[in-house]
């Protein structure tokens, strides 16, 4: 991709759940739930990576493993040079001072006790108690305004506003420390259309303003390629395909991706009724007894025997693109 | 005649900030086999159509108007006869499917419910009939499956459950309420595909509500925009698309990301949705938009036909020619 | 809704609880029996000053006599002589302040055992819970009446015995609240920012536990008072010559068909504190719900 030193990096990452098994015994062995299974990918300085998936493919798990909400079971976790895997609590501790995190319902990420001033000002109190109240309220203030809220609302509360302005209020949290890795869970998914771009074109401007690397996981294909540089597509907890944006929408090499975009719908009729669908058959395979080989076998329209065989590594293509698929 | 015919439809909610006005002034006409889109953002009162139209309103709702069902007026039929009408010639499937079927009910009782109370059937007949419905929205083993509970279905299952109950006594009128909004994007691909084949082969209407005009481009014939509980403006598919003449909806398709798109800002409409007890004077959306003018504030823009294209309502004091598509405007 | 005052050109924010007591003042219900209960908190503890006998003194003038204005014995004499008003209200002290002590300890105790349930989760929740469930299996009246027996009928031996049976419903709702706020999104965010554990359960589980305390505070007191009422009932509550309503309503139940103003001022005096309390829960209730934002 680029030759510059990557801010975070993740090897191989796994994240794994033991769930009650089916059998009623007590002394039968608990279950696996492998939420995150192999993943690897770096995160440049001032960039964004998308990281598109649909429900139970893990990617709100790695949003919280990467900030260690979530132990992980493997794998590593490097912050700028560091390993965070196994670092202590002040390590974890010096590590979230620069990498924050935007969630996805605005409103329930924000205590309903807490004045917005308070809310924006908890980061602050946190990792930089010495600062004095008067330079606390200096940046809180100037925070408000940069994120396109008035001061004077400095002292409402979270049920007050509305779900667009709730969400400004959470991207002012996360960005009053001036992190340098933001970690967005699905933070537009939950607004209106209208609200929708506004919150986008604001984290476009704050990115370019604050020189912020943004990791935005969302569903919405239009969304996270319309922010992102490069994307990742996930399915059942393991990476199908990560390349630029232009290599993944012009031409998508793995199965899935292309079935993901051509499900989308497209505010074009002429184009929707001449769209050829790939439509996916079967259901999601539960994570806990996943298919062998390759993860999306069961429901991919190019599958061959071998596939259930070997499971495929990530290759990078020619182009740049990496892919798990050994049919390509 | 058309199939249904809805005309000055208002719902109105009696709450404790008063007499709260959800849905204001709607009015139009399906005719058979086609279908309708209804587009708007949260509040814009999209649900509360249906639902006044279905008779399953709040109690703290009332609605006027009329909405003729071949001469039928639903909103004026006693219960028993909305009854006969409900599930048999007009149907409904709603948003998520988890809450809408009896999670204590086997598929195969809440299917053959159905069938027993509209057509007569015996318990027999109707459970041939479900397994041939279940096949129709292609759920695999449709005939075990029938004995399970919903929630052993997946999302996706469910929703195709809920589509064969409400096809299973061949409606006139197929309600959908976002139906695919909680389901994720390939199973909504499916779910759409499903309804567009079924469609071809039952000829029926349907009415769809959504907040994905994606959704509606795919699927819906004539497209309905709403706004603070009045229509912004009524066209077929290809105005609406490809020439909008209402702000609202030119402000809806510019904040869309689009694939084939690669400007970097996006046509960000400023401000919120409208608190539904305190809208603006004039037109309701005067205060976000970017045509304003005095007029606006003060006088509320009637939905009129555009005199060169009288399939196309709108309701704006500006004509069609002076809403432009604006280039997106920079950062918040 | 009118906008929002202003000051200092901020905008003054409208917190919940200020929703809260909004709404909790639209409740008439809730608002006739707070201040009835205020008056009969008042009248109890000023009353007896300001009467013209003492709750122990026997007027051998009048036995047994029914309410008059003339020996300004308003609510009539016992078997015993001693007026029935200056009795009840020295009744309704003791039995206040038995309830409003034993619910002080037993929401303290429940507050205490129920959030360190749920914020330390796994087998100590299990375990902590289980003895919950063991003393709601308990019939209480047998070891009420077994540990007044054994330890004697002291006033802080009662409200302990009171104690002992009136927590679990706190430790319960404590539980479920800390359990269900530790998954709250904003919890998460607190920890996502690097706020320590203990700062987390001070600024962020505690101040929204205490919408529920209150509901369930108010619960727990006509329970207590109850209790109280029925342990002095059977013999088992505050010692002679100190009296409760329960004291009054024993007394009163022996005498009943004859002089039936023994029994039913005592108990009607009752049974309006406990609807008080009932009613002011339910306003509380309803005003702190949180689907009412």
């Amino acid at each position: 991709m680029t030759d510059r030193t990557p801010l975070l990096s993740v090897r191989d990452l796994q994240v794994h759940f033991k769930v009650a098994s089916d059998s009623p015994w007590p002394w039968a062995k608990p279950q696996l739930l492998k939420a995150v299974d192999g993943l690897s990918f770096d995160v440049f300085p001032g960039e964004t990576l998308g990281i598109v998936g649909e429900s139970g493919c893990g990617k709100s798990t790695l949003a919280r493993a990467m900030l260690n909400l979530i132990p992980v079971t493997a794998g590593s976790i490097i912050w700028q040079g560091q390993e965070m895997r196994g670092a202590g609590a002040p390590e974890w501790h010096a590590l979230r001072k620069s990498v924050q995190m935007i969630f996805q319902d605005p409103l329930a990420c924000l205590d309903p006790r807490m004045t917005v001033g308070q809310i924006i000002a908890q980061p602050l109190h946190t990792h930089l108690p010495q600062l004095p109240a008067q330079e606390v309220m200096q940046r809180v203030r100037a925070m408000m305004q940069k994120v396109g809220l008035t001061t004077q609302q400095i002292n409402r509360y979270p049920h007050e506003f509305s779900g667009g302005q709730c969400q400004r209020i959470g991207i002012a949290r996360a960005l009053v420390l001036e992190p340098k890795l933001v970690i967005c869970d699905e933070p537009v998914s939950a607004l209106d259309v209208s609200i929708q771009a506004q919150i986008i074109n604001l984290l476009m401007a704050l990115q370019a303003q604050m020189g912020l690397a943004l990791v935005f996981i969302a569903h919405d294909l239009a969304v996270v390629r319309h922010i992102s540089q490069r994307v990742m597509v996930m399915y059942l907890g393991r990476a199908m395909e990560l390349a630029s944006k232009q290599a993944l929408y012009l031409a998508p090499q793995h199965p899935y991706t292309q079935a993901l975009l051509s499900a989308i719908p497209s505010p074009d009729p002429r184009r929707e009724r001449h769209k050829k669908l790939q439509l996916l058959q079967g259901e999601l395979p539960s994570p806990i007894h996943p298919p062998s080989g390759c993860i999306f076998r069961t429901r991919c329209p190019q599958a061959i025997a071998a596939c259930a065989e070997q499971k495929p590594e990530i290759r990078s293509l020619s182009s740049g693109a990496q892919v798990a698929c050994d049919l390509i | 005649m058309a199939l249904l015919e809805v005309r000055n439809l208002n719902v109105q909610f009696k709450t404790l900030d008063g007499v709260v006005t959800a849905v204001n002034g709607l009015s139009f006409d399906l005719e058979r086999g086609q279908t309708l889109g209804i587009v708007g953002e949260s509040g814009s009162g999209k649900s509360q159509t249906v639902l006044a139209m279905m008779g399953l309103l709040a109690s703290n709702g009332s609605a006027t108007g009329q909405a003729l069902l071949e001469g039928q007026d639903l909103l004026r039929l006693p219960p028993k006869a909305l009854n006969s009408i409900r599930g048999n010639r007009v149907a409904m499937i709603f948003q998520d499917p988890m809450t809408s079927l009896n999670p204590y009910l086997t598929v195969e009782r809440q299917m053959t419910e159905v069938l027993e109370l509209h057509k007569g059937m015996t318990r027999r007949q109707a459970r041939v009939r479900a397994v041939q419905a279940l096949d129709a929205v292609k759920i695999p083993d449709a005939a075990r499956r029938l004995a399970m509970y919903p929630h052993e279905f997946s999302g996706g299952m469910r929703q195709r459950v809920m589509i064969a109950m409400a096809l299973l006594c061949e409606p006139d009128v197929l309600i959908a309420d976002e139906p695919t909004t909680a389901l994720d994007v390939t199973v909504q691909a499916q779910i759409l595909a499903l309804l567009r084949e079924l469609q071809r082969e039952h000829g029926t209407a349907i009415v769809m509500i959504t907040h994905d005009l994606g959704v509606v481009a795919g699927l819906c014939d004539q497209v309905m925009v709403l706004y603070g509980g009045r229509v912004m403006e009524q066209a077929s598919a290809e105005s609406i698309f490809y020439q909008p003449t209402h702000p609202y909806t030119v402000g809806l398709l510019g904040a869309l990301p689009r694939i084939g798109n690669d400007n970097p800002s996006l046509l960000a409409i400023p401000g919120a949705p409208p608190d539904m007890a305190r809208l603006p004077s004039g037109c309701p959306f005067n205060e976000r938009c970017q045509w304003r003018e005095p007029q606006c504030v003060s006088q509320r823009p009637a939905l009129t036909a555009l005199p060169e294209k009288p399939d196309v309502w709108r309701a704006c004091h500006k004509s069609a020619a002076q809403i432009q598509p604006l280039k997106p405007s920079p950062a918040p | 809704m009118l906008t929002p005052p202003e000051i200092d050109g901020l905008v003054q924010g409208r917190s919940l609880w200020s929703d809260a007591r909004v709404r909790f003042a639209r409740n008439k219900a809730a608002l006739v029996s707070l201040l009835l209960l205020a008056l009969i908190g008042l009248t109890c503890v000023i009353g007896p000053w300001l009467l013209p006998y003492a709750f122990d003194s026997a007027d051998w003038n009048a036995m047994s006599t029914p309410p008059s204005w003339q020996n300004a014995h308003f609510w009539g004499t016992d078997d015993a002589g001693r007026d029935l008003l200056v009795r009840c209200l020295i009744g309704g002290r003791v039995s206040l302040t038995v309830g409003l002590l034993a619910t002080l300890s037993s929401v303290t105790l429940g507050i205490v055992w129920g959030a360190t349930a749920g914020f330390m989760g796994g087998k100590i929740d299990a375990f902590m819970m289980r003895v919950v469930d063991m003393m709601y299996a308990i019939p209480y009246l047998l070891i009420a009446i077994l540990l007044i027996t054994i330890l004697g009928r002291e006033f802080y031996l009662v409200v302990f015995t009171i104690t002992v049976f009136s927590w679990m419903d706190m430790a319960r709702v404590v539980r479920g609240q800390t359990l269900s706020l530790r998954s709250m999104e904003y919890v998460e965010a607190a920890r996502a920012m690097g706020v320590s554990n203990t700062r987390i359960i001070f600024r962020h589980i505690v101040p929204n536990l205490l919408g529920v305390v209150v509901i369930y505070t108010t619960v727990t007191v006509p329970g207590v008072i109850l209790t109280e009422s029925v342990l002095s009932f059977l013999g088992l509550g505050i010692q002679e010559p100190m009296t409760s309503w329960g004291v009054l309503i024993h007394d009163g139940a022996n005498a009943m068909e004859v002089t039936p103003w023994i029994l039913l001022f005592p108990a009607g005096l009752l049974c309006i504190t406990l609807y008080c309390f009932n009613f002011i829960g339910d306003g509380l209730r309803d005003a702190l719900d949180p689907k009412e934002r």
